[in-house]
């Protein structure tokens, strides 16, 4: 148990240094506090000539989507990254618990989305037409936490299909972009056809956005928290197909040899 | 003659190559579809009257500023980390020679996002495709493709000083979308944007393929495209020069 625990926060925080190594501090900045700034301006703006919402709907959708980006990237760059550095074999030599070894992994990135989305809510607050009291930001955090794990989970997924695809790059960017059409981030969801809302509502994000919208309406957590345990309900069905995957390919690497296959 | 000839040949190598690549598919085909379809059920939803080719051709810009900023940006440095910049820069043509043609495909790769926009939007969401003036519509195509081209080879030279030109590329993709009025009217941001948004090409570009295609006269807008396409130019060679002399002096070429 001792040596799991170490795996899991020892593990997780040397791989989310080693991230590092190749992405400094000059690139993490733009891309991740820069961009999200430019992406809830841009859509607010839209909103604002479509005529659809008003400010508050497109930062807070924009902001909780936000908490996406660290744990898809990332955890694709987790894994994906292994295979790149030719790593992925040793790792997988390690006599290591799978879970802890990956899970360990998440928790940072699970605090970077979270940080990336309260700095988007700060930009919205700063620069739109956004308010939020002090008394809504702790049920706002539950939200966001919440939300970002989820996505986190979503993001094991795109990482263990990593073990497979060979472009696993190519796949994360292709789930955030599909967040964004069918989570209600930036569109009201009612306004989906019915197979889209469906679809939707099997992805994290968009019950942790219907939260947090509600919240910035001032409900308070206990009545959206159904809304909160759904969104953590699907962030564990993610995780626990994630290591079913992430463990048949793990076999199945083996078996054909194609862990470092680049 | 041996000019157009390395243009043609090297513009035609580019966009082949592009096309082969998964993430060019990515940012010149399905982003701007995922992001047509955002701006289609936004502009659906909203109460704003008007007609939808306005939002596709929007989208499609999109998806060619992306395609330029991410290809034009990092090209230098891909060159670098693929080992043929030494080569590009030893061969006999100037090196403004070998480069615009590649900055101009990645522009002319984005031209894949504004069919597959109006495409998709056209068989999902009913977006008519009557252009108002055809041939206007012809010319304003390739003449954005070139301000946008040359806008690139500014990019590539200049983002080749910072380390991380990839960064700077995520970070420029949603301000040019908002800043030249691609999916939202200029008169709708702070009148401060105005001035920035007349030096950028997309912003003409858009322009001019919206007045073609909807309703106007679009060569004022295409003669802006073509005139802001060669002062990028002129841009474009002093720095593309002065980052080769740094390179020189400083043995820095190979470095990646």
């Amino acid at each position: 148990m001792r040596h799991n625990l170490r795996v899991f926060f020892v593990g997780g925080y040397l791989s989310y240094r080693a991230l590092f190594n190749w992405m400094h501090w000059s690139y993490y900045i733009p891309t991740m506090l820069g961009s999200p700034v430019f992406q809830v301006l841009f859509f607010a703006y839209v909103g604002r000539y479509a005529q659809v919402k008003n400010d508050e709907f497109f930062v807070t959708g924009n902001a909780v989507q936000l908490s996406a980006m660290a744990g898809v990237y990332g955890m694709a760059m987790t894994i994906g990254g292994e295979r790149w550095t030719q790593t992925l074999s040793p790792l997988m030599a390690t006599p290591a618990n799978r879970l802890p070894l990956f899970l360990g992994r998440s928790l940072p990135l699970i605090a970077n989305g979270i940080i990336t989305s309260a700095f988007a809510f700060g930009v919205g607050w700063l620069l739109l037409d956004f308010e939020l009291s002090a008394s809504q930001v702790p049920a706002l955090a539950v939200v966001v936490v919440a939300s970002a794990f989820a996505c986190t989970c979503l993001g094991l997924v795109v990482g263990s299909l990593g073990l497979r695809a060979r472009d696993v790059f190519f796949l994360a960017n292709l789930v955030v972009f599909s967040l964004l059409l069918f989570c209600g981030v930036n569109i009201p969801l009612e306004t989906l056809p019915g197979w889209m809302q469906a679809v939707g509502r099997s992805l994290p994000l968009t019950h942790g956005i219907e939260a947090a919208r509600a919240i910035a309406d001032g409900a308070t957590l206990a009545e959206v928290d159904h809304l909160i345990w759904t969104e953590l309900g699907i962030g564990a069905a993610y995780a626990a197909t994630a290591y079913a995957l992430f463990r048949f390919f793990e076999i199945d690497g083996r078996r054909r040899a194609t862990l470092e296959t680049i | 003659m041996s000019v157009v000839r390395i243009l043609w040949a090297g513009w035609k190598f580019h966009v082949k190559s592009l096309t082969l690549s998964g993430f060019f598919l990515l940012t010149s085909v399905i982003q701007p579809i995922i992001f047509a379809s955002v701006a289609y059920f936004m502009f659906r939803a909203g109460a704003r009257p008007g007609t939808l080719l306005y939002v596709a051709l929007g989208a499609g810009m999109m998806g060619i500023w992306s395609s330029t900023l991410f290809g034009s940006g990092g090209a230098i440095q891909w060159q670098r980390w693929q080992g043929t910049l030494e080569y590009c820069i030893a061969v006999p043509p100037p090196f403004l020679l070998v480069t615009i043609p590649l900055t101009l495909a990645t522009a002319t790769i984005g031209l894949y996002s504004l069919c597959a926009t109006l495409l998709w939007g056209w068989l999902f969401f009913d977006v008519p495709f009557n252009l108002a003036h055809p041939i206007q519509f012809a010319i304003a195509v390739p003449a954005t493709v070139i301000g946008l081209g040359m806008l690139g080879l500014v990019l590539a030279s200049t983002f080749v000083l910072y380390r991380n030109a990839n960064a700077l590329s995520n970070l420029l993709e949603f301000p040019i979308w908002l800043a030249t009025g691609l999916l939202v009217s200029l008169s709708f941001l702070p009148a401060w944007v105005g001035p920035i948004s007349w030096v950028l090409a997309p912003t003409w570009g858009i322009n001019a393929l919206r007045e073609a295609g909807i309703g106007g006269s679009a060569w004022v807008e295409i003669g802006m495209c073509l005139l802001l396409g060669l002062v990028y130019l002129v841009i474009g060679h002093f720095a593309l020069k002065h980052f080769e002399r740094l390179a020189r002096e400083r043995a820095t070429l190979t470095l990646t």
